[in-house]
């Protein structure tokens, strides 16, 4: 429990006036979209413009249905398309960042501090730098209109590897020791002892993966170009991009987008709290 | 010397194989295309053809000849320079907030103030909010509650559509280093509390400053990267909200700029030179972050 002594009931009171406010800041537009999402056409083009939703129909979701399904592919597609890559590219992440993590974070060999910098060093500029050379990487390697031109860049991320080195370096030296005495080598070590003592963090970059690939409509604009290899974000992007007599259909989908994200960060909050804590830069 | 460096490879060669994959897709993806961005940045490149050596001509194309580059410039800087350190204090300012609550409301605030942070699609519906006609929430109300009789072009006006751009990132900045200042306040040893208290520290500000926040200084550091790198690199809201290209230019950025000439002119040397000043400028203030909030 928090000492409390030094706290005045006025600081108190005035903190709490102010979370609530932008609380509802952070809030109402979220709220938006859902009422968007089921306002009636007629509703959406009001003067003056309502906030609640009157007559709440699902109209704007069989648009949504509709609308995607008049291209190439069903709509069913597009969903497959964003779970396939979501779920593979997640997958590929944990395990492999992890994978790599654990000799970062617990063996000192010729080049780890070399390479833990090179990976800090890469969190100082945006993903957009690599953009243009990535693009002729991958045309070289023929990634181009490939679930992979989605999936290897996500696995090979940075902010997840960083992570979990550092959650790792908790793990107390003597389990490690006591699986090495008992003849395990480091794979075994790494999936055997690290991965299980490591939960929190694991469940972090699931959540951080997927929040990222599930809503990347930029990479899959620029690598994607058969309509049925397209992620549900990118046909999104389109439908938004259609203006205001799409109004209803994209409020529809801006809530299919947020619902996933927001149902993992609920289920592994306690858990991503527990691993950022470990997440510092040491000068 | 180099026989113990062999040694020592040899005695980790596990330690390697379990890096190997991740180091791969690493090298591919960002080492490589960032040492070719600079190669690139030095040449003509069309894609069709091979590149071809010019020296400097593109940084000087950009510094002396191109003024859309300068206005982008001259935008992401305000843009940056504004919302950076504004978010970064936000997110340490409410975390801070936060971490005095109880756990079970805690978990739910954390939820309000991260949400918009977890999905990159719902910040369109700002378009609806900030509509430049009668039909735009904002101006609705305003023009109901009488305050202002025409309605106001909030996105396509270019006095102002830069600041409007700056609200809604405010508004999905809570992210990641908001998450990591929760977690850092909690890592807090509670007994320097009591010993501060001890030592005459009177009020939560006095605690924040003597002993909170020098206590978490990885986690500020972590951090300040982070909101650096973001709001340099600002792009989605200004193409997805106010459109490609934005009325004069007023909301071009330098990642919109690089865009443009990459993806829709495929002028791929130029392009590349951008992307290496945009490399340039946020790793420069990056390291000189890390300097600044260096432990002691």
């Amino acid at each position: 429990m928090r000492n409390t002594a030094y706290r005045s009931l006025w600081g108190n009171l005035i903190i709490t006036i102010i979370l609530i406010l932008v609380a509802i800041f952070m809030a109402l537009p979220l709220v938006y979209s859902i009422m968007n999402a089921f306002k009636p056409l007629d509703e959406l083009f009001l003067f003056p413009p309502r906030f609640f939703v009157r007559r709440p129909t699902l109209k704007n979701f069989t648009d949504l249905f509709y609308l995607m399904g008049t291209s190439f592919v069903p709509f069913s597609r597009y969903i497959f398309n964003s779970i396939f890559v979501s779920f593979l590219g997640t997958l590929g992440h944990v395990l492999i960042a992890s994978m790599a993590a654990y000799p970062l974070a617990k063996n000192k060999f010729p080049g780890s501090n070399f390479l833990f910098n090179l990976v800090i060093f890469s969190l100082m500029f945006s993903g957009y730098v690599t953009n243009i050379p990535r693009f002729i990487i991958m045309a070289k390697l023929r990634l181009l209109d490939s679930y992979f031109a989605l999936i290897l860049p996500y696995i090979g991320a940075t902010l997840g590897l960083f992570l979990m080195k550092q959650f790792m370096e908790q793990i107390p030296d003597s389990y490690i020791e006591s699986a090495r005495i008992d003849g395990a080598n480091e794979f075994k070590i790494w999936w055997y002892v690290v991965m299980p003592n490591v939960k929190p963090a694991w469940l972090t970059l699931i959540l951080f993966a997927f929040r990222d690939i599930w809503n990347d409509s930029y990479s899959p604009s620029l690598y994607i170009h058969n309509e049925a290899l397209k992620p549900f974000s990118l046909a999104l992007s389109y439908i938004q991009q259609g203006g205001f007599v799409r109004a209803g259909a994209s409020a529809a989908a801006a809530v299919l987008m947020l619902l996933p994200s927001i149902i993992i960060f609920i289920i592994t909050q306690s858990n991503v709290m527990e691993t950022m804590k470990s997440a510092g830069i040491k000068g | 010397m180099l026989k113990n460096l062999w040694r020592e490879i040899k005695k980790n060669k596990e330690s390697y194989l379990l890096i190997l994959p991740y180091f791969i897709l690493f090298f591919i993806f960002i080492v490589m295309p960032v040492i070719m961005g600079i190669f690139l940045s030095f040449t003509n490149y069309n894609i069709i053809q091979s590149p071809r050596f010019i020296g400097w001509s593109n940084f000087k194309r950009l510094f002396l000849e191109d003024d859309i580059f300068l206005i982008a410039i001259q935008n992401t800087f305000k843009f940056a320079l504004i919302t950076g350190p504004i978010s970064y204090f936000a997110c340490l300012f409410f975390a801070w907030l936060i971490n005095e609550l109880n756990p079970k409301v805690r978990a739910i605030a954390t939820l309000f103030y991260y949400a918009p942070a977890l999905s990159s699609a719902v910040f369109f519906i700002w378009t609806y909010i900030f509509s430049g006609d009668i039909y735009g929430l904002l101006n609705g109300i305003l023009m109901s509650l009488g305050i202002i009789k025409e309605p106001i072009y909030w996105l396509q006006d270019p006095k102002i559509n830069l600041y409007v751009l700056m609200i809604i990132q405010l508004w999905m900045s809570l992210g990641t280093s908001f998450l990591a200042f929760i977690a850092g306040f909690q890592t807090i040893d509670r007994s320097l509390y009591e010993a501060g208290a001890i030592d005459g520290i009177r009020n939560r500000w006095q605690e924040l400053w003597y002993i909170t926040l020098p206590s978490m200084k990885p986690q500020l550091i972590f951090g300040a990267i982070l909101q650096v790198t973001a709001s340099f690199a600002v792009s989605d809201i200004s193409a997805t909200l106010i459109g490609f290209p934005s009325p004069l230019y007023s909301a071009h950025t330098i990642v919109l700029h690089m865009w443009d000439y990459g993806s829709i002119r495929y002028e791929m040397g130029y392009a590349s030179a951008i992307a290496v000043i945009l490399f340039i400028i946020t790793v420069t203030i990056n390291q000189g972050v890390r300097k600044i909030l260096k432990p002691d």
